[in-house]
């Protein structure tokens, strides 16, 4: 795995290359392009911090966004004039990490008992209570100012360079969303070689081992109840920086961003990649997030050009593409489109 | 030889109206082979859960090495040097053979979070030392060759050899086995019985739960035969293979 050839080294600089440019190109297609990719990057965060709970650890969470709504709460709470705080990112992103890694161990702890259907149902729970705590904390102390939410949210910025304003750099204009991109691709790349580490990691072998048995993970000596908070915590922590950056970009949050469907459609991306195996689970994040914005953007004019009018609402059909799509995957690819073990003989040919 | 290994005081379980063990006490010595046999149902496997940890006990004590054995949490069993298998092979299917060994290594090795993400210089000479061990013990049982293998696509014989090389990979003093040549046929149990010799010869300490009488009686160096969650003899098998209670729990010799 460690040594590439030149042509794989080439591949790579491609692909780095295009990573690159493509918020250029997006920027001519139009801004909200690039906010969809900024979005579908915070997604690709999500899905690996679900992927560790899920697909390695195999604890099926429901409540998955909560994460999200605790590290995006952080960061507003920390850097908005709501309590007139103003701390720098390098406070706030990680410390949102930790409060989320916390309410991840805070969620574990109960359920260490619980598997499949049962500790589905709690997380779903879970879920809930904190986006209804996030509405109601708004008396007698107002500390989420309840449905409202939080506006001007503080956003990304180093020194002098605001992520949030648009700026020109070697004659070429960056946007906001355009800068953001970038920060988020830094962000996301250490996720990924995060979580690639774990995998291979003696933690990350603990994890699969209980997904696979837990009882024989028990007799081989691994202390199961320690080994699942961890996942928990690290999972919710990757959430947790995922919601930090969501409240940075957007400059407002309210409860209704953390709804259960937002759980749901993070779980849809794990599963539907491949859980357990991280490009998998990369490539899930993106077709779930691309693929309706998309949708949304061709099914008026298609509509428009074969009928001459708009027969179906773009948002009913988007749904119900998208909802066959995962039926036809689930039924022909249950493992998912990139599954792990099929990866892991690829690996394991590439060693021998 | 003689010092004592396993010491199992009066230990007893309940399930319900089941009593699956009752006041079961044995002693194992170190470097022996000893069998635990008995009619289905008798509590072999019952005794082996409860022993290491996955079953609360109800009543009595072990002691391992001199030590109270704090049942009831198997991780740490296995960190006391306890180490088994099980009678329906249980492995973590979608992992490879060596995988599965380096799994086994977990309870002797140290490395977090911390040094997984950044690959510290310490963490890196752990995972390759884990990496050498499980290698060596996949060639100790004879598996090597299958060690990229997923554990599900392994032969039902080399499963149970993996099984064994990731109770190994534990350290353990004391390696328990249950029923390890179910299913196996005459060649197999041969080459088991080999290793299960080897075992013994390279230190260490095998129990034995086991349905094949000719094995149990040509490798233990001492049996004890359980009934109804009773032990009923405790010898060496030669003696234990004459008892009058031990022909009666397996011919059912009270129909007469």
């Amino acid at each position: 795995m460690k040594h590439k050839s030149p042509a794989q080294w080439f591949g790579l600089a491609l692909v780095a290359l295009a990573l690159l440019a493509l918020p250029l190109v997006l920027t001519q297609v139009g801004t909200a392009w690039v906010r969809i990719a900024n979005l579908a990057i915070l997604f690709v965060f999500l899905s690996l911090g679900l992927n560790i709970v899920v697909g390695m650890a195999g604890l099926l969470d429901l409540g998955y966004i909560a994460f999200y709504a605790v590290g995006a709460y952080t960061w507003a709470l920390l850097a908005s004039p709501h309590f007139n705080l103003h701390l720098p990112f390098w406070v706030i992103l990680p410390l949102g990490a930790l409060c989320a890694g916390l309410a991840g161990a805070v969620l574990g702890a109960p359920t260490l008992r619980l598997r499949g259907d049962y500790l589905a149902i709690v997380t779903l729970g879970f879920g809930e209570i904190v986006r209804i705590l996030m509405n109601n904390l708004s008396a007698p102390f107002n500390v989420t100012n309840g449905p409202k939410g939080i506006t001007r949210i503080d956003g990304f910025s180093v020194g002098n360079i605001n992520f949030s304003a648009s700026d020109s750099l070697f004659g070429i204009a960056f946007t906001g969303p355009a800068k953001y991109y970038y920060v988020l691709l830094f962000l996301l790349l250490f996720v990924i070689v995060v979580n690639l580490r774990l995998q291979k990691s003696r933690i990350g072998r603990a994890w699969v081992a209980i997904r696979e048995d837990e009882t024989a993970a028990k007799a081989a000596g691994i202390d199961t109840r320690n080994v699942k908070l961890l996942a928990f915590a690290m999972g919710a922590s990757f959430g947790g920086v995922a919601g930090g950056m969501f409240a940075a970009m957007q400059g407002f949050i309210s409860p209704e961003s953390f709804a259960l469907h937002e759980s749901i459609m993070v779980l849809s991306m794990v599963v539907l990649g491949g859980m357990g195996n991280v490009w998998g689970v990369i490539a899930g994040a993106l077709l779930l997030s691309f693929v309706p914005e998309f949708l949304r953007y061709t099914v008026e004019p298609a509509q428009k050009a074969l009928f001459g009018r708009l027969l179906v609402e773009p948002e009913v059909l988007r749904m119900l593409i998208f909802g066959i799509a995962l039926v036809l995957t689930m039924r022909f690819r249950p493992a998912g489109l990139w599954p792990e073990s099929r990866h892991k003989r690829e690996m394991n040919e590439g060693r021998a | 030889m003689s010092e004592v290994l396993l010491e199992a005081r009066c230990v007893g379980k309940r399930f319900g109206g089941v009593q699956a063990l009752k006041d079961v006490s044995l002693t194992i010595r170190e470097q022996e082979i000893y069998g635990l046999i008995g009619p289905n149902g008798a509590g072999k496997t019952t005794f082996f859960n409860v022993l290491t940890g996955l079953y609360a006990r109800d009543t009595g004590d072990v002691l391992f090495g001199g030590q109270p054995l704090q049942l009831g949490s198997p991780h740490l069993v296995a960190r006391a040097g306890i180490a088994r298998t099980f009678q329906n092979i249980r492995l973590f299917g979608n992992m490879t053979a060596l995988e599965n060994v380096m799994v086994g290594r977990h309870v002797r090795t140290h490395a977090g979070v911390f040094g997984a993400i950044f690959h510290t210089p310490a963490q890196r000479a752990e995972e390759a030392e884990i990496r050498r061990r499980a290698e060596e013990l996949l060639r100790y049982v004879g598996i090597e060759h299958r060690a990229g293998d997923l554990a599900r696509h392994l032969a039902y014989g080399d499963q149970r050899r993996l099984e064994i090389a990731r109770a190994l990979a534990t350290e353990p003093k004391l390696l328990a086995l249950d029923e390890p040549a179910a299913g196996m046929n005459a060649t197999e149990t041969a080459a088991l019985r080999q290793l299960i010799e080897g075992l013994r010869t390279d230190g260490l300490t095998v129990l034995l739960i086991e349905h094949d009488v000719k094995l149990v009686m040509g490798l233990c160096d001492r049996v004890a035969v359980l009934d109804y969650g009773e032990k009923i003899a405790e010898d060496v098998p030669a003696v234990v293979q004459k008892d009058a209670k031990v022909i009666e729990a397996y011919l059912g010799g009270s129909v007469g």
